[in-house]
Order: structure tokens, then C-alpha cells, then sequence
């Protein structure tokens, strides 16, 4: 079958690691933005939903050049994080997870926002009646309620972060073992002769991990308004 | 028992009512659109009157005055809509546990059998609110709202949404609950044989002002 070697097994691995936390990470503050954006009215809400699509269609060469700018050694935030906390992102596999997370996360708010928009506010207050806090309301019933979207949302961001390119490329570069997920690594083998096998392994691979996220998500999906609906 | 004088602008809609009751049954009578939902609403406190007091069991819920205004999580009422409004990712039994959870009350079997066999709903625990009748779901919203122990029941239009075979059927439960489960209720309603059967009292409400107060007689 596919013989991938130990250096393309390196890739594939980082990639899901960088997928995999940048989705976990990313999900609570995608929670609290979308009920922000869903439930609140506030003095600037249209610009931070503007703020919130805009990796969505900036070019991402311009997001990773940003992030370099801001997280870098000598950024603003990159270098206060560095000195003072010894987090570093540049060139690291955090960085890689960081741009990753940036470029899902409108992929990964909106449909959370939109199930949360969908929720019958009047079971909510029916909570409050019954003595629930709003924090225990939000808990026991807004969650729960939106949970198909909030899985719908992590598995089109996991998606997103999984395939990412152009932002992370530009960010943390294209270092084996450090920052070469499976995108990089295919641009990488594609510009190297006789690199077309081990490209195409790759490129297989990534088919099988985007169709089994789909596949996850209709899953997740159907279970959890099954069990809504009390089927 | 309960104390109102209240005043509301909602909109061209101005609500202003005044009563004081000490009766088991409140029934708040009126067409629809008179305010009745509205100052339900504002017992329970998802509604905050423009001006005025509200006083459940002696506690000053709402005090425009004295800018008291106690949240709806903590002034111990039961709600049962028009709507049920039960959990739909919850099953029966969950949602009749939800408010003893809230609130963090000690289990107590001994009323939970009580309530349960009271509205007879015991052969329901198991099952999705998804999968009940109208009537089923209203005697369950009755049984979630006094299994969370309040110190007023409030009751709008419990037998709205259902049809006249579905409203025999539940009747028998409301008198039984108002004879047995020893909690004061304001029961709305714009049914007047609905409310000669519970009601022990009446305001009557028209356009938004009480219009008259009493005893079941008023509704003639």
C-alpha cells in the first residue's frame, strides 16, 4: 500500500498536532464570540464581526506577514511574550498552531453563532424560572442546544487548520521536523525532482483526513440532533 | 400573599394594576391583549415595571423607589407556560429534577412521589419531550415547576394550547393540585369556566387596568 517514510510521517503528525490544538484552543473563545455576536448589542459589535471574518478574506500571505510583524522575536506581543514568559512562536510549531487557529476561526465561529441564533429564548428564560443562574442557564441549556453547531464548527475549523498554507508558510516558514506540515511539505516535494511519489502520498493522505473530517462532522451532526429531538 | 401596583409602558401599550391578595387561587381574568401575560411576567421578574412594588410572601421583589429589582433565578416562582417550554435534550425525569438542581435542594423523595403520583406522569420518566401529547407536556411543565418547590405558582393559560378533550383531561389535576399541594397560584386565564373551577379570587383586567377585584362572582 502507501510506503510512507519516517520524514512524511514527521509532516503528517505535526500537521494533526497543529490541527488538532489549534482547533482545541480556539473553540471556547469561538463559543464566547459567537454568543457574544448571537445574543449581545453592543457599541462596536459590525466591526468585530468584520475583525472576526477578516482572515476569511485577507490574503493569508498578508495575515502570516502580520503575525510576524505582532508575534514575532521583535513584535509587539511576540517579544513581550518572550522575554517576560519564554513563549516563543516564531518559527515553532505553536506558531504554526496559532496561524492556523487565526485563519479557522471565522470557519469555526459561524456555525456556532448560527445555532445559538436558533435557540428558542423563551426555554432559556424558562430556566431563570426555575432558578437557574444566567451562567448556569447557559451551561445546562444554551450549550447543550447548540451543540450540534459548536461540533460543526470545530470540525470545519479543524478542516481549515489542517490544509492551511499560505499564513503558516509565511509565519513560521517551512522547517522539517519544526513547522513542515503537510501543505508545506508537498510545495516543498513538488519543487524537488523525482519528488512526485512522495507528493502524492501526501496528497492521498490529505484527501483521506478532509473526507474523514467531513464524514465526522455529518456524524457528530446527525447524533446530536437525534438526540435533540428525541428520536 | 402577593402585593402589585405597578405601572408599564410597553410601547402605545400602558399597564398599570393594582391588587393585593391573600387567596389561594389569583385568577387573572381578561381578553387577549388586556396585559395579563405581561404582568405575569413581571411577577416572575423577565419584565421590570417602570415604577412600582411587587411583594411575594412578604419579600420586596421588585421596588422601583428603592431600585430593588431581585433577578427571576432567585425569587423562588414557578412558571408553567402556555407553551410547556419543556427541555428537549432533556428526558422526563430530567426535566422534573431541573429546578431542585438549580437551586441546590436536597433530594426529597417523598414530594417527588407525591407531585409525580399527584399528576400521574410516573410512566413517563423515560421519554423525550419530543415524544408527548399536549397534555402529557403540560402536566410535566406542572410537576418541572413544583418539583423546584416555589413559594407562588404562576399559571398562563396552562390549557391555551390545548384542545377541549385535552382541557377535561387536565383540569381534574389543576383542582387537585390547588387542594393538595398547598402552593398559592395566580392562574391567567380568559376562559371564565376555567377560572370558576380554580379561581378563589378574580382580577379582572381590561386594556390594562384592573377593572374589578373579587371574589368568583365578578364574573358574571
Amino acid at each position: 500500500m502507501l510506503d510512507i517514510s519516517p520524514a512524511e510521517w514527521t509532516a503528517i503528525l505535526l500537521s494533526l498536532r497543529v490541527a488538532v490544538i489549534a482547533t482545541l484552543v480556539a473553540t471556547p473563545f469561538g463559543i464566547a464570540l459567537a454568543w457574544l455576536l448571537a445574543r449581545r448589542d453592543f457599541w462596536g459589535k459590525s466591526v468585530l464581526d468584520a475583525l472576526v471574518h477578516l482572515p476569511l478574506v485577507l490574503p493569508p500571505v498578508v495575515t502570516g506577514y502580520l503575525l510576524l510583524l505582532t508575534f514575532g522575536r521583535r513584535g509587539l506581543v511576540g517579544g513581550f511574550l518572550a522575554d517576560h514568559l519564554g513563549i516563543v512562536f516564531a518559527f515553532r510549531w505553536t506558531g504554526a498552531a496559532l496561524a492556523c487557529g487565526l485563519m479557522a476561526f471565522p470557519l469555526l465561529v459561524r456555525p456556532m453563532r448560527l445555532s445559538i441564533e436558533a435557540i428558542d429564548r423563551r426555554l432559556e428564560q424558562a430556566a431563570e424560572t426555575l432558578g437557574a443562574t444566567p451562567f448556569k442557564v447557559f451551561f445546562t441549556v444554551t450549550l447543550p442546544l447548540a451543540l450540534p453547531g459548536v461540533l460543526a464548527g470545530m470540525v470545519l475549523g479543524f478542516a481549515k487548520a489542517i490544509g492551511e498554507f499560505g499564513a503558516t508558510i509565511t509565519f513560521v516558514s517551512n522547517i522539517p521536523g519544526e513547522t513542515q506540515t503537510i501543505s508545506s511539505a508537498i510545495y516543498s516535494l513538488i519543487q524537488t525532482p523525482d519528488g512526485d511519489a512522495a507528493a502524492g502520498r501526501l496528497v492521498i493522505v490529505s484527501i483521506v483526513l478532509a473526507l474523514g473530517a467531513l464524514i465526522a462532522a455529518e456524524w457528530f451532526a446527525r447524533r446530536a440532533t437525534a438526540r435533540l429531538h428525541g428520536n | 400573599m402577593l402585593r402589585v401596583d405597578i405601572e408599564k409602558q410597553l410601547g402605545e401599550f400602558s399597564l398599570s394594576a393594582s391588587f393585593a391578595s391573600e387567596g389561594r387561587v389569583i385568577g387573572l381574568f381578561g381578553a387577549s391583549g388586556a396585559g395579563k401575560t405581561s404582568l405575569v411576567n413581571m411577577i416572575a421578574g423577565l419584565l421590570r415595571p417602570d415604577r412600582g412594588t411587587i411583594v411575594i410572601d412578604g419579600e420586596t421583589v421588585d421596588d422601583s423607589a428603592a431600585g430593588i429589582h431581585v433577578p427571576t433565578w432567585r425569587r423562588r416562582i414557578g412558571y408553567v407556560f402556555q407553551d410547556a417550554r419543556l427541555f428537549p435534550h432533556l428526558n422526563v425525569a430530567q426535566n422534573l429534577d431541573y429546578g431542585r438542581r438549580m437551586n441546590g435542594l436536597a433530594p426529597d423523595p417523598a414530594q417527588h412521589k407525591r407531585v409525580i403520583e399527584l399528576l400521574d406522569i410516573g410512566a413517563l420518566q423515560g421519554r423525550r419531550p419530543g415524544k408527548l401529547s399536549g397534555g402529557e407536556r403540560q402536566r410535566v411543565a406542572l410537576g418541572r415547576a413544583l418539583l423546584s418547590r416555589p413559594r407562588l405558582l404562576l399559571l398562563d393559560e396552562p390549557l391555551g394550547a390545548l384542545d377541549e378533550a385535552r382541557k377535561l383531561e387536565i383540569l381534574p389535576y389543576l383542582v387537585r393540585l390547588r387542594d393538595e399541594a398547598n402552593v398559592p397560584m395566580v392562574y391567567v386565564s380568559h376562559d371564565v369556566a376555567e377560572l370558576r373551577q380554580l379561581a378563589t379570587q378574580i382580577v379582572m383586567l381590561k386594556q390594562g387596568r384592573v377593572t374589578s377585584f373579587g371574589g368568583v362572582k365578578v364574573l358574571t
